[in-house]
């Protein structure tokens, strides 16, 4: 089966590319990275304030069942043209991971199917291949209990 | 205690990826793998307590010796140290994907 959602990360290169195609319009699509309470859902966090437009900023907040908050990113938008293009920056606080910025172009394909291009660039080489590796890291973000579940579900 | 260990935490460690990388060209016994490192000997046996726990590694009994060698079924599910990064994101989108549908419909 083909991959959905394809990554390219080329060896000593501070930038990857994340590109994936949507069985949804582009409008749709757009939309499920504007309305707080729908990205609220799909990246698994709190939103805490999103400004989608130019010179806005965002910061979302992700806590454990005891209340304890785990993760805390936050970034400033740069660049909003609906249904085209999101720039904008993306930092986890209280991490040494620096900040990235982000290239994000929506693409409709069909009047059904889109494109998200989403191209990340790191501060340097060694920045991006540790934030590659986060996903192994034990408790540091939330993408690892769900990255868990799918590798039992190899088993 | 003899907890199940993950996969990726397993593979974090750099003197753990070392040691696959010396077992995937062959087979060998505790003490041929440990003397590649400068580590002390019930170091690496911890290693390789990890690593054969979360079945990357697998033992085979030859005579008096154990040989651990690679299992390269599991290997292969995390050859890629990209992949569970793609996961992540391809989980999300999926997520993004199903929750867009229903509103959709909802309209």
């Amino acid at each position: 089966m083909e991959q959905k959602t394809k990554i390219s990360a080329e060896d000593g290169k501070q930038e990857i590319v994340i590109t994936r195609e949507f069985d949804l319009p582009l409008e749709l699509l757009f939309k499920a990275y504007v309305e707080p309470e729908i990205v609220e859902q799909w990246m698994g966090t709190k939103v805490l304030k999103l400004e989608s437009k130019k010179h806005g900023s965002y910061q979302f907040e992700t806590s454990d069942a005891k209340g304890n908050v785990v993760f805390r990113a936050n970034g400033v938008i740069h660049e909003f043209s609906p249904n085209r293009t999101i720039t904008r920056t993306f930092e986890m606080e209280n991490t040494p991971f620096g900040i990235q910025l982000e290239f994000l172009e929506f693409e409709k394909l069909t009047d059904d199917t889109s494109r998200l291009n989403m191209h990340t660039v790191y501060r340097s080489v060694a920045q991006r291949d540790q934030i590659l590796q986060l996903p192994f890291a034990q408790g540091i973000n939330m993408a690892h209990n769900r990255l868990q579940d799918i590798v039992s579900k190899l088993r | 205690m003899n907890l199940r260990r993950d996969v990726f935490q397993a593979i974090a460690d750099p003197t753990r990826r070392a040691i696959l990388l010396l077992v995937a060209a062959q087979s060998l016994t505790a003490g041929a793998i440990a003397a590649n490192f400068d580590t002390a000997r019930p170091t690496v046996s911890k290693h390789l307590q990890i690593l054969t726990e979360c079945e990357l590694l697998e033992q085979e009994q030859n005579g008096r010796e154990i040989h651990y060698h690679i299992n390269a079924k599991k290997m292969k599910e995390v050859a890629d140290f990209i992949e569970p990064f793609r996961k992540m994101w391809d989980d999300r989108f999926n997520k993004l994907e199903t929750i867009m549908k229903k509103y959709k419909t909802k309209k």
